[in-house]
């Protein structure tokens, strides 16, 4: 446990990946079976001990110290693992601490009866480092600035494996991932995962920064959908749909996967269909995530579908070495035989020079599109963001001038700073709460609004301070949507603090009307 | 709850003593003010009439030039203000800080802490408890997860780092006033026997605490040695240039030097990524939770008012105690320098 702590303390004190990448491959490298197994499933989150909820975690400090204290500690420190191990009482040498694989088997093993004891037990013999590395393993969220990818390329470059193997391989394994490490150390075969219904890594685009300079005829260039990116997985009938971090989702949409009718790994666009019988907003597909079970009401009033942008697999054959052009052959062949309703092709858009295609990008047809893709039509299938293959070009920010209302203290790297700033607009002489932001600022930015916002708090709620109304912020947002949720009838997509313009005078931010218009503008 | 003593007024711009028009510790320049300590959220420049220590006087005149209106007040003595007696006592906080004891004409004492810690610090007077019917306290680390270790040991965690890696040399962010002179003395108390080599900012003022007669072992300025010298060595700078430009072209054998960073706030781990600090060594020059609790119990104040900082946790634990509190919400107070 004491060698774990220390990497979840070095982690957390670095921002720079190589730093993260040498300490996790040192980790690995010098970490017995089954521990660093069992590190990794932490790390990439295919960690789950259901007994250890946050809920008992707190209940366990609050029986120790006095509850309001430990809320105000929480709320400062911004961590409930942190919290709970900076609290937690010290106590003398007694029992020795668990290593990391006997800790997890006993909270694997633990019914929701037997957790509290047995983790007040385990706490007890671990200094406060050890404390915080128990907590976050049992919550199941270590938070240390770590990818499931990043760990997984520390563990190709710290034995000499192909990332991209290790991606293919990880999926079909679970932890501690013996016939892995055998395989990194040379004692065994490459595990393999063909004929399972496993996540596939996804190819990622870079933002194009020099539209000039792309030579349109070599790529294909189609519609950046407003959705959630999905792997569709079917493999001897089992059917499955992997969002981008490789969970799986499939229970959410039980109206999509009948259609599903092939074997075959296809990469598209979920997303659901608005009344009128086009796409609906983000928010409507954000209703039927995460859910366990799905209304009939929910089914009907927006039903699932994807838009299709690539085939990976064709049956069992794997087709990620083919150039796009062929892929998207067989794409549409495979699409055609599917039904129309639930999965369909996303258009390829003709452009005949740079300035056209900015035209496009800046007023797309509908309201469900971020801007435009643009891929080799060369290009193979790889996994990750592989520079120079397949782009991504965002249509422009939307922006209104609101004012500041409440600050919230934030988590993580901002905790103990007023970093969530939930900001409004003017309707009949009064303000309305249109949105919440919290990031888009710079670190100076972020000290700055602090200050300010503690010089001019007139009421506080918790962790939340009202404050005077006479800060404007230029927010830009990628859209805005009606919304019953808010008071103003809106819900922004994304907003981010643009600017910050002390030099306006708070009465001259925009009305809800002002930015309700642009919803209409953008439908 | 017991109503302000007539002869004192309290408002969120601070403490004034009504009679003789002084204030304690202000945010802006007035024509005359009572200084706890030197640093600059609570002395400024261009006061009227000041009354401070010596040493703080000296601090003053150091960073803001002479001082014409200046009453020095040794600690023990009195000075009647007003019908007020005021006296000054030992804060443990830096080098000549001091609490303000107030006896109004009605015999109500009010005891103003400024800022203060009861650890050890071998470059100032301990704090003196000064019994009292209301103490006003700082909460700048009122929170039981702020919990100060013994900061030899945090030193020599630092040296042990360093030791390990002797191709890089050991930056530590540190206060230009206070707490670059105590980890000086720390550095010395735990053996370390090379010279400490400082970034130009803290030149002046360690200067000032040898001529204020604080023991410091011997320094150098890193501007007056080539930076390969300086592999293996300990670096003070103050925090600003943890991040700047400066730091990166101290040796690092490619990794660039260890950043560290002495400050109470070091004890949570988002306040040391923020600084992108790679050793946090909880050194404060504030009281922790427990010294402050500890502190309140052991004076046993009729009323207490908090400051600055995270009063609610102190009010709250004030309330379980019994002990009548209210927090002043002063503006003007940076508590983020420690």
């Amino acid at each position: 446990m004491e060698r774990f702590a220390s990497l979840l303390d070095a982690l957390g004190r670095t921002s720079q990946r190589n730093a993260k990448l040498g300490l996790i491959g040192a980790y690995l490298a010098a970490t017995p079976d089954p521990c660093r197994g069992w590190a990794m499933a932490a790390l990439t989150g295919e960690l789950r001990l259901a007994a250890v909820r946050p809920q008992l975690v707190r209940k366990l400090i609050e029986a120790r110290m006095d509850p309001t204290l430990f809320r105000l500690s929480y709320d400062y420190v911004g961590d409930l693992a942190e919290t709970v191990a900076l609290l937690w009482p010290d106590s003398g040498p007694g029992a020795a601490a668990p290593s990391l694989s006997e800790a997890v088997a006993r909270l694997q093993s633990l019914s929701r009866a037997e957790a509290p004891a047995v983790l007040a037990g385990m706490l007890g013999t671990l200094d406060v480092s050890g404390r915080f590395a128990l907590v976050k393993l049992a919550t199941g969220a270590l938070r240390v600035g770590v990818s499931a990818r990043l760990a997984r390329v520390a563990l190709a470059e710290a034995f000499g494996l192909d990332v991209g193997e290790v991606e293919e391989v990880w999926h079909g394994l679970s932890p501690p991932y013996l016939p892995l490490f055998r395989w990194a150390e040379g004692r065994g075969p490459r595990p393999d995962a063909a004929g399972q219904p496993v996540f596939r890594p996804f190819m990622l685009a870079h933002p194009l920064e020099d539209p000039g300079r792309i030579a349109l005829a070599d790529h294909l260039v189609e519609w950046k959908w407003d959705g959630i990116r999905v792997m569709a997985v079917v493999s001897g009938g089992e059917r499955r749909l992997y969002s981008r971090d490789g969970n799986d989702i499939s229970e959410a949409f039980p109206d999509l996967l009948p259609a599903l009718a092939q074997d075959m790994v296809l990469d598209g666009e979920l997303l659901v269909r608005a009344p009128g019988g086009g796409v609906g907003s983000f928010h409507q597909l954000q209703q039927r995530l995460n859910r366990r079970t799905v209304s009939q009401a929910l089914l009907e009033a927006a039903p699932a579908f994807i838009r299709a942008y690539d085939l990976l697999f064709e049956g069992q054959t794997d087709l990620r070495a083919l150039p796009l052009a062929e892929r998207r052959h067989r794409l549409e062949r495979m699409v055609a035989g599917l039904a129309p309703g639930r999965i369909d092709l996303s258009p390829r858009l003709e452009a005949a020079d740079a300035s056209r295609l900015d035209a496009l990008r800046r007023a797309p047809p509908d309201p469900g599109i971020e801007g435009l893709m643009l891929k080799r039509l060369d290009s193979p299938y790889v996994a990750g963001r592989v520079t120079g293959l397949w782009w991504k070009w965002k249509k422009d920010p939307l922006t209104a001038d609101c004012v500041l209302m409440y600050a919230q203290r934030g988590h993580g790297r901002r905790s103990s700073f007023y970093s969530d700033f939930t900001f409004g607009a003017w309707a009949d002489g009064t303000l309305l709460p249109v949105g919440k932001a919290y990031f888009g600022f710079t670190d100076a930015e972020l000290a700055w609004l602090d200050r300010w916002v503690r010089a001019h708090t007139i009421a506080r709620f918790g962790p939340v301070r009202e404050v005077e109304k006479r800060l404007v912020l230029e927010i830009a947002f990628d859209s805005v949507a009606p919304s019953g949720r808010h008071k103003s009838g809106l819900a922004m997509r994304f907003p981010r603090i643009a600017r910050i313009r002390a030099d306006k005078p708070a009465e001259e931010a925009d009305t809800v009307a002002a930015i309700a218009a642009l919803a209409q503008a953008g439908r | 709850m017991d109503a302000v003593p007539g002869w004192l007024e309290v408002t969120r711009a601070g403490l004034r003593l009504r009679q003789a028009d002084v204030w304690l510790d202000p945010a802006r320049p007035v024509p005359r003010a009572i200084i706890t300590h030197g640093h600059a959220d609570h002395a400024r420049g261009g006061h009227g009439e000041v009354w401070a220590t010596p040493e703080t006087l000296a601090i003053m005149a150091a960073r803001y030039g002479p001082q014409p209106g200046a009453h020095a007040l040794v600690p023990g003595a009195t000075a009647d203000l007003g019908g007020v007696g005021v006296s000054l006592h030992p804060a443990g906080h830096v080098l000549g800080s001091a609490q303000v004891r107030l006896e109004g004409p009605d015999g109500t004492v009010v005891v103003v802490s400024g800022d203060y810690k009861r650890a050890p610090d071998p470059t100032c007077a301990p704090f003196e408890p000064v019994p009292c019917d209301i103490f006003v306290t700082e909460a700048t680390f009122a929170l039981p997860v702020f919990r100060h270790p013994d900061a030899r040991e945090e030193v020599l965690r630092a040296l042990a780092a360093l030791r390990v890696q002797p191709e890089r040399c050991l930056l530590v962010g540190a206060y230009a006033l206070g707490k670059a002179q105590r980890v000086l003395a720390l550095l010395a108390a735990v053996g370390w026997a090379r010279p400490v080599f400082l970034h130009g900012a803290l030149l002046r003022l360690t200067a000032l605490y040898r001529e204020l007669g604080i023991s410091l072992p011997e320094t150098r300025a890193v501007a007056d040695v080539p930076r390969e010298a300086l592999a293996g060595e300990v670096v003070l700078a103050p925090p600003s240039a943890l991040a700047d430009r400066w730091s990166r072209r101290l040796p690092g054998g490619g990794q660039g030097p260890i950043l560290a960073m002495a400050s109470g706030w070091m004890r949570v781990r988002a306040r040391a990524r923020q600084r992108g600090v790679e050793l946090p060594l909880v050194i404060s020059d504030h009281a922790d939770w427990d010294e402050l609790t500890a502190t309140i119990r052991e004076l046993g104040p009729r009323e207490v008012w908090v400051t600055h900082g995270r009063e609610d946790a102190l009010l709250h634990w004030c309330a379980l105690e019994r002990v009548p509190a209210r927090a002043l919400h002063l503006v003007g107070r940076d508590d983020e320098d420690d």
